[in-house]
């Protein structure tokens, strides 16, 4: 298990390169890489042959800007032929500097435009549960995406009604420019949200922080980046 | 006679017994006109969250019925409607109240009548603007019954009676002068004001998808291209549409519609209001003379 995982990350520095070209240090700044990483290969119940299947788990990118390292994983994990990385950005490419769902298979969302994946998110929980279905929905956002007022009404909502089979994963690499006084996951944590703050690069410390228990609460992971 | 409000939450809570799709997400308006159920969410004030989880729901294969009074449904979260249903190709129906300025005491506030013009700006909207309650109930069926991204435009205006809910205009008088179109609640304010005008009077209570091929055919059948098209809302919503459909014919078109050039900072009745923007009969009738008074002359 544990080869396989890292046989397979260490191969997506040259899927990312197809698409970044082959600059060491911007793959290295790709903040959301490890929980990208983490979250396919060990956490989600997903996988290219089930994108349709309505038992899946939901991935939702809502920090959509420089999805390349998103792509990478994708590609690694079977959902997109490496090739197309090649295409990035063109005309008719199904990737983009922000990624579309109706264009690639296994993307459930399409973003760019910051704030809209935790209450789309709020709203995919409820309607699973409603029926009747226990799949988790991770929302991936950024500290800086915390700013849009649209997630704290959905920071809200999601609490009052109790939507366990929910977690946000925070990456926090400290690019807002007004900050969180007292940390994000106290935002979080005062709305009664299991809330856990770990090191983004600490691909064993997100694992854990991902599969903590929350039972009748969302959870959300902090994943501090620098 | 019910409100138009009421036959929407009736029909939907009928609805909701047999369609298991079926969920309602609120934003505290009008949560006492629906039962207390879980596929009725209220969600609080906070109306990007209402259309964001309507979206979400979406995602998740049921039906959202997303609900507000009209500037807070389409105005506010405008940017969710764009993306959250739009961009990401998701269904959904979209049911506001208020209209123009159903409620005039509350003030600007409270007003949209550019919510058509808005959701027009995005493709794959079908629009309804009903003029009467029973015309609710057959619109709404279809729409929560289907897939596709429905707005439907509620008001407290209405007319004296319903019409056949149609595919295309309905064609309510035929006349020789002219052709004037009327959307929704403007249509008994049409009908008086074209009393004794020998013109073609068309009512719409489905204005996108447009029905172009029923207007030509209209404009075809007078002996003049002269279009009057009368909406509830924005003035010259529609006039683009109605440009399109008469592209091959040299037509003149004028709209009437809630004006544009100020704001009136005016509270008073929605009969001020008709008279302000020239949507009472008094102005309607103005307008078609200006139109139609040439004696059936070329």
């Amino acid at each position: 298990m544990k080869l396989r995982t890292d046989k397979g990350f260490a191969a997506l520095p040259a899927l990312y390169a197809r698409m970044a070209g082959d600059e060491k240090h911007d793959w290295a700044a790709a903040s959301t890489l490890d929980v990208l990483w983490v979250l396919h290969d060990r956490v989600l119940d997903v996988s290219p042959d089930r994108v349709d299947d309505p038992g899946r788990d939901r991935f939702l990118l809502s920090k959509g800007h420089g999805p390349m390292a998103y792509y990478a994983v994708l590609a690694a994990k079977g959902f997109l032929d490496p090739s197309l990385l090649d295409t990035w950005t063109e005309w008719d490419s199904p990737l983009g500097l922000h990624p579309d769902r109706v264009l690639v298979p296994g993307v459930e969302i399409g973003s760019g435009s910051l704030g809209h994946g935790l209450p789309i998110a709020v709203g995919t929980a409820l309607g699973l549960r409603l029926q009747g279905g226990t799949q988790r929905v991770v929302v991936l956002i950024g500290d800086g995406e915390l700013d849009e007022g649209s997630n704290h009404e959905a920071i809200a909502v999601a609490s009052r009604f109790g939507l366990d089979r929910l977690t946000v994963v925070v990456v926090d690499n400290r690019s807002g420019t007004h900050g969180w006084p007292g940390g994000i996951a106290a935002r979080f944590a005062v709305e009664g949200w299991e809330a856990t703050t770990v090191d983004g690069r600490d691909q064993d410390a997100l694992h854990d922080a991902l599969t903590i228990p929350h039972v009748g609460t969302p959870l959300v992971v902090v994943a501090e980046v620098r | 006679m019910s409100t138009m409000r009421e036959a929407f939450a009736r029909t939907v809570t009928e609805a909701m017994e047999t369609d298991p799709r079926l969920v309602v997400v609120l934003a505290e308006i009008s949560r006492d006109v629906f039962p207390t159920t879980d596929r009725v969410i209220n969600v609080g004030i906070r109306e990007q969250a209402m259309v964001g989880v309507g979206a979400g729901l979406a995602l998740s294969g049921l039906r959202p019925v997303v609900h507000s009074y009209a500037p807070f449904l389409v105005e506010r979260p405008f940017e969710q409607v764009k993306l959250d249903f739009g961009h990401q190709d998701l269904g959904g129906v979209l049911v506001s109240v208020g209209a123009s300025y159903d409620d005039p005491g509350w003030g600007r506030t409270h007003q949209a009548p550019g919510d058509v013009a808005l959701i027009d700006t995005l493709p794959g909207w079908t629009v309804h603007v009903p003029g009467h309650p029973d015309e609710v109930v057959p619109l709404l069926r279809t729409a929560l019954a289907a897939e596709n991204r429905v707005y439907l435009r509620l008001s407290l205006r209405t007319n004296a009676r319903a019409y056949p809910v149609a595919e295309g205009f309905t064609v309510v008088r035929k006349g020789r002068l002219g052709v004037v179109l009327a959307v929704g609640p403007m249509l008994d304010r049409v009908l008086e004001a074209t009393e004794g005008v020998d013109v073609t009077v068309l009512y719409a209570a489905t204005v996108r998808p447009f029905d172009g091929e029923g207007l030509r055919r209209a404009v075809r059948a007078a002996d003049h291209a002269d279009v009057l098209l009368v909406e509830p809302y924005l003035a010259g919503t529609s006039t683009h549409v109605v440009a399109e459909a008469l592209a091959d014919v040299p037509a003149r078109v004028r709209s009437l519609g809630v004006q544009r050039e100020a704001e009136l900072h005016a509270y008073g009745t929605v009969e001020d209001h008709d008279a302000a923007h020239d949507l009472d009969v008094l102005g309607v009738a103005a307008a078609v003379r200006r139109m139609y008074d040439h004696g059936g002359q070329a």
